[in-house]
């Protein structure tokens, strides 16, 4: 490895980063817009649910309905009859459906037997999974306020207190944007690499480079380096943007951080190579990385779902995918802070791809045209 | 007229069909795409992890984890015997949550007094936290209710039924699939057309086509054609997987569902267009779809509900045509939906279809010549 | 003896062509290269120059044999080759986004040229090629010709023993393969040897040694002198005293014992078949001239070829009914074209008559682009008067584009529809259906002998049969006028003859033809032309007139690249001096 060449091949890299439009678009412009949508547009945490009430006047059940008024969750709306609710859930209007019968005062008072109907619109599984447990605790709320009122007869045997640890408003927030980082490490080391080394190929500038004295160890170093600086910029973006505009608490250390970041956008690179030694052709690259990188990293990453609910044989493949590895790390980081048995397993993951991707495209790429 | 728009479309099919990276493209990432999203976009979750930190002796104590050790949704991986425990065991994700029962937690309640229960969850992925939660307030609620009339405390006075109607199990997949109906459509429309014009760019073939006695309009149309035909066909053919493979019920009327599919196909060549006047590669064409189609995607609500965003973002998702088929995909196929109640749907994606074309053949015209 | 500069011992190079098919790139090829010389490798396309270059730069390993720059194999000691080397590929390896300095730059660090010496060999080099002015230009803001000079000089940044040039004068126009060559004839004096690939035989005439390549195979080799020898006596210049070369020229290249007729400022330069004698007929004049490097090659390559003149024209039925009375088909006045604040066209007027062969000159960058892209309803013009076939082409394009054919540059055909299905896609789009459909495509097929090639995909077929086609899918609709954008940039010299016989053909017959080239001796083609520079007309009318334009007294009768050279280098250096 020669410092001259390494130091010009490196230098003429930065100037087509700088000077090319849709490096920029990737590196800059498309990590931005991301992290502005799951910081500001997506949100798992079901918030003013519209809701349709259905009940009678009497004092009993207004006290039942004044939990939903007060709830921060739910937009309730009063329905006079339950047609007209079922007609407005049918419609999109309403998310659900609280149904006090007319004798709901005269059974609370009398056997207790009481019975609340709930139905909610199941079309969002998981929206509904949610809002059922919204109204459930409106429900459990006024059953201890009916407790202390009336005394022991009524008081409910066990009551859970929850203790949500890390995250106990449990904003969505706080682990999207971490994980985000990933999908975005990947753009750049992936894709973005994969797409300028094939565009070498496509202009005929790597035969060029070819029949120079460079190495091939030169050339594949002269891309590590800007993209593995341009990475972790995006990394600086990300973490700058979490921090002071979405306020995601990071506990733990920032160097842990960017050491277990520097790790990955290194298996991420090692990808981007290994594509364009197999891809000549700008447009093959950029779909192989799509396919290959940027889904996976999105599905298979336990950045928005979760691995451990995946059917058995798709939980075996996301080992394969680098992004999970990642995806824990920052989650831990960010979240709980620097839990180490959990950052070295998920180190080791990530050291061992690595190796195997950055070796074998120093191995599969020769100096020849064929 | 007829015979030279004719010709044009079958050669945009040909090219198309005949070149083995287009081909590739079209129906590869799709169905990867079905695959994985089907199999595990879920946001089920089943086998919650949990160690128990029991200090009663009691069998009460053992009576309440019965029900937790007895249900689908839990899976018992440890049994602590210190509180110094706790901690490890969530930070280091061997659980994902402790349940504490404290030592007096038998004697107060056969003494009639309520007894409490702490539940540790790791709340790292949100999500997944609250989920767990309300399956824990379900398994003490069961517990509630047989202790009660076991041991004759009074029954709470009203109680909760809970029904979800269209998806009574609350199954995620059939929330997931029929989104992934919409996104690849959208996926192969705007892979079809976006590329379209920039692959006969770079070829230099526009300028051939040019010299024809094609107008710009025919030339639009003669573009969309492979896309409609493309887009609906591989639309049919993830339906007919959706039902037939994934299981998700078609509840609704077919016209319904198809009136919305051609509205969202037509709109979806509209912009793909766009992208193709704008984009002198081929590369610069691949990198236009795909800045459209992750915003497009991510704000259509297909993972997410559009009505969490906040207001300025939930005014984007009015542009976003994904957003008003997604409601048609899940009208049809789930809550027994016909023409009617979609109206309004309809209504927002011909006004985007018909947009989108007016701008791509303006963009046409005014890169074309 | 001394190390030679290149040694091929019996080297194989083979490709996968797709569906399991192996091409063989090269055979059993042996050959070395003296140092000191400049050597031209000759063949028609696809005759494995590019491959032999590649292999000689390390670039590619040989399936069999080995191959050594000055006794180093390229395989085995990569580092001592690369460090010998300066090659420049067919593109140039320039890096687009980046300016002059910044390659020059880059391509000094990767060949390890000492920050010390590094200045004056920049300014050597700029002072060489003369980009100086355009140090901190970007690359992609280049013009061709500048390109291809800057490529050369990041090749010579360390004064490379060996210079392998892969094609660097296509697409140039005269001024600059000028130029070239001039740098080219310093570095072999200095003692570079250079080897390079070219289409243009007349570059042959200048190398001292001459390699021909034919399907991989050896078939030529030799200096200049040895290939021009055999064909002594047999080489004569015919001058039509009717004044109708071009009738004369289509006469004399189907007259058995005639091997190859060509036009040649004015007059026709005939090859004779071995042994026959030349048979002057009344109205022409036969005078002996001596042979060139060109006509060798032809002879050469003919000899292998018997299967190419049945090939060639069949006249009578490229075009049936069009023969309207002679009139102004195309009308220009005044027409100009502006970019931002760039005027590339500056009020040009010329009119073109029925059937008339009509050439647009100049060099790179001189608006004939421009022009002709405005001709044929690509471009609208910012101002001026333009009439296409009795159409105003900005406002009745469709009709005014019926009635016109356009052959592009790259042949533009659709790499991936076979041949059939390209004629049908053109034929459509023209609107031709039933009967005449049918008629138009079996004439095509007939016509350019297509018929063998018609399940191939476009994008296979050979550069001769991709033009062929390509002309064919503008021919169906029998359009008035045929527009052909330096239709034979990049072609060798046969496949430039056929096309060319053919278009003659279509004149006869009574097709307007608009062409642009820069191959000068093409524009001898053309009933008439108008030579541009700097979006101006400097020069129109016949061949001859032009020429005559550039006659000194007492000096040679000039070529119409001696013309072409002095009427523009006379244009830019007026102007300059203007400014």
């Amino acid at each position: 490895m020669n410092r001259m060449r390494l130091s010009g091949l490196i230098r003429k890299e930065f100037l087509q980063i700088v000077r090319d439009p849709s490096a920029i678009a990737i590196a800059v412009v498309l990590p931005f817009v991301l992290l502005l949508l799951f910081g500001y547009g997506i949100s798992l945490d079901a918030r003013r649910v519209p809701l349709a009430l259905v009940a009678p006047n009497s004092p009993q059940a207004q006290q039942l309905l004044g939990g939903f008024y007060r709830s921060q969750y739910f937009m309730p709306r009063r329905y006079a009859t339950m047609s007209a609710a079922r007609n407005a859930l049918a419609r999109r209007r309403v998310d659900g459906i609280v149904w006090l019968r007319s004798d709901f005062g005269r059974r609370i008072l009398g056997r207790g037997d009481a019975g609340i109907g709930v139905f909610v619109n199941g079309v969002d599984a998981n929206n509904a999974t949610l809002i059922s447990a919204y109204i459930r605790g409106v429900w459990s709320n006024w059953l201890a306020q009916e407790a202390r009122d009336r005394g022991a007869a009524i008081a409910v045997p066990v009551e859970v207190e929850p203790r949500i640890w890390f995250n106990a408003a449990l904003r969505s927030r706080n682990y999207l944007v971490p994980g985000l980082i990933a999908i975005i490490m990947t753009l750049i080391g992936a894709l973005l690499t994969a797409q300028v080394v094939s565009r070498e190929w496509e202009r005929g500038t790597m035969e060029a480079l070819m029949a120079t004295p460079v190495s091939m160890g030169d050339i594949l170093v002269s891309k590590l380096v800007p993209y593995f600086v341009l990475g972790m910029a995006g990394l600086a973006l990300s973490v700058a943007m979490a921090e002071w505009l979405f306020s995601v608490p990071l506990r733990g250390s920032m160097l842990l951080l960017f050491t277990a970041s520097g790790l990955y956008m290194l298996v991420a690179l090692g990808m981007g190579l290994l594509i364009s030694t197999v891809a000549k052709n700008q447009f093959v690259s950029a779909t192989i990385a799509v396919v290959a990188t940027f889904l996976p990293a999105f599905i298979l990453s336990g950045f928005i779902f979760d691995l451990d609910s995946m059917p058995f044989p798709i939980r075996l493949m996301t080992h394969l995918v680098a992004a999970r590895y990642f995806v824990a790390i920052l989650q831990t980081v960010f979240g709980a802070g620097d839990v180490w048995p959990v950052v070295l397993a998920n180190a080791a993951g990530l050291c061992i791809m690595a190796v195997f991707f950055l070796g074998l495209s120093w191995r599969l790429s020769r100096k020849r045209l064929d | 007229m007829g015979t030279k728009i004719l010709a044009l479309a079958v050669k945009e099919f040909l090219a198309l069909m005949r070149n083995k990276v287009a081909r590739m493209t079209l129906f590869v990432p799709p169905l990867v795409q079905l695959i994985i999203f089907g199999y595990a976009a879920t946001f089920n979750i089943r086998d919650i992890s949990y160690a128990v930190y029991n200090q009663d002796s009691g069998a009460a104590s053992r009576e309440l984890l019965a029900h937790f050790s007895g249900s689908p949704y839990f899976r018992q991986k440890a049994v602590l015997t210190s509180d110094r425990q706790i901690a490890p065991e969530i930070d280091n994700r061997h659980v994902l949550l402790v349940i504490h029962i404290g030592p007096r937690f038998s004697s107060d309640l056969l003494a009639h007094r309520p007894a409490r229960v702490q539940v540790i969850i790791d709340g790292r992925n949100s999500n997944t936290a609250a989920l767990a939660n309300n399956y824990v307030s379900e398994a003490t609620e069961a517990f509630n209710r047989d202790w009660a009339r076991t041991h004759g405390w009074g029954q709470p006075p009203a109680q909760l039924f809970i029904r979800s109607w269209f998806n009574p199990d609350l199954l995620s997949r059939w929330f997931i699939v029929p989104g992934i109906v919409g996104l690849l459509t959208l996926v192969v429309t705007l892979l079809t057309t976006g590329l379209s014009v920039a692959r006969e760019r770079e070829s230099g073939t526009f300028d051939q086509l040019l010299v024809t006695p094609l107008g710009p309009f025919d030339i639009l149309i003669g573009k969309s054609i492979p896309g409609l035909v493309i887009g609906m066909a591989e639309a049919t053919l993830i339906m007919v997987a959706a039902v037939f493979w994934f299981d998700v019920p078609f509840t609704g009327s077919l016209l319904a569902l198809y009136l919305g599919l051609f509205l969202f196909v037509v709109s979806g060549i509209g912009i793909g267009l766009m992208i193709s006047s704008l984009a002198v590669t081929q590369q610069q064409g691949a990198l236009g779809v795909f800045l459209f189609m992750v915003p497009a995607v991510i704000l259509s609500g297909f993972a997410t509900p559009i009505a969490n965003m906040p207001g300025v973002v939930r005014y984007v998702t009015y542009f976003d045509p994904l957003r008003y088929f997604l409601v048609v995909l899940r009208g049809t196929f789930l809550e027994g939906d016909g023409v009617g109640v979609l109206a309004s749907q309809y209504a927002a994606l011909a006004v985007l279809a018909f947009v989108s074309m007016v701008l791509a053949s303006w963009l046409f015209r005014h890169r074309g010549s | 003896m001394a190390v030679s500069a290149l040694t091929f011992d019996g080297v194989e190079k083979r490709f996968p062509a797709g569906g399991g098919r192996i091409v063989e790139a090269l055979g059993g090829l042996s050959l070395a290269i003296g140092t000191g010389v400049i050597t031209a490798l000759l063949g028609p396309d696809g005759a494995g120059k590019t491959t032999l270059m590649r292999l000689a730069a390390g670039l590619l390993r040989p399936d069999a044999g080995k191959v050594a720059v000055f006794g180093h194999d390229t395989m085995l000691e990569p580092g001592a080759v690369a460090e010998t080397i300066g090659y420049m590929p067919q593109r140039f390896g320039l890096y687009e986004e980046l300016t002059v300095r910044q390659n020059l730059d880059l391509y000094a660090d990767l060949q390890g040229l000492a920050p010390a010496v590094r200045r004056a060999r920049f300014d050597d080099l700029l002072a060489l090629t003369a980009l100086g002015p355009f140090w901190s230009r970007r690359a992609s803001a280049l013009s061709g010709g500048m390109k291809q000079k800057l490529g050369l000089a990041c090749a010579l940044l360390r004064t490379p023993r060996l210079l392998l040039l892969d094609e660097p004068t296509v697409g140039v126009d005269p001024i600059s393969r000028r130029e070239l060559w001039a740098i080219i004839d310093r570095l072999a004096r200095e003692g570079t040897t250079v080897l390079m690939s070219t289409a243009y035989l007349d570059e042959a005439e200048r190398c001292h040694d001459l390699i021909v390549l034919d399907e991989g195979r050896l078939l030529g080799r030799g200096d200049p002198v040895s290939f021009r020898t055999p064909l002594a006596g047999r080489t004569f210049l015919v001058r039509d005293t009717k004044g109708e070369p071009r009738r004369l020229q289509q006469e004399l290249a189907h007259r058995p014992g005639v091997v190859d007729a060509q036009l040649h400022g004015g007059e026709i330069r005939v090859l004779l078949a071995d042994g026959a004698s030349p048979g002057s007929q009344q109205g022409e004049a036969w005078d002996a001239v001596q042979p060139r490097v060109e006509d060798a090659f032809v002879a050469l390559l003919l000899s292998r070829r018997t299967h190419w003149r049945q090939d060639t024209v069949r006249s009578g039925s490229a075009s049936t009914g069009v023969r309207l009375s002679p009139g102004v088909l195309i009308t220009a006045r005044n027409l100009r074209r502006s970019f931002g604040s760039f005027e590339a066209v500056k009020g040009i007027s010329f009119d073109v008559s029925r059937s008339e062969v009509f050439g647009l000159l100049g060099a790179n960058g001189a608006g004939k682009t421009t022009a002709f892209r405005m001709l044929c309803g690509l471009l609208p013009p910012t101002s001026g008067e333009l009439s296409v076939a009795g159409a105003n082409m900005s406002h009745a394009g469709r009709a005014a584009r019926q009635r016109i054919g356009y052959v592009s540059q790259r042949f533009a055909l659709y790499g991936d529809l076979s041949v059939a299905q390209n004629l049908r896609f053109f034929a459509g789009a023209y609107g031709l259906r039933g009967a005449q459909l049918a008629a138009r495509l079996r004439w095509a097929e007939e016509e350019f002998g297509l018929g063998p090639y018609r399940a191939s995909n476009a994008g296979t077929l050979s550069v001769g049969h991709k033009q062929r086609l390509a002309l064919a899918c503008a021919l169906l609709h029998e359009p008035q006028i045929l527009f052909l954008d330096e239709p034979t940039s990049g072609v060798d010299p046969l496949v430039r003859r056929e096309f060319w016989a053919r278009i003659n053909t279509l004149a006869h017959e009574g097709v307007t033809i608009m062409v642009t080239t820069h191959f000068m001796e093409e524009a001898e083609y053309c009933d008439r032309l108008v030579l541009m520079s700097q979006g101006e007309v400097l020069a129109a009318g016949t061949p001859s007139e032009v020429r005559a334009l550039a006659r000194v007294s007492g000096g040679p009768e000039p070529t119409m690249e001696d013309a072409f050279i002095a009427l523009v280098a006379g244009h830019e250096q007026s102007t300059r001096r203007a400014s």
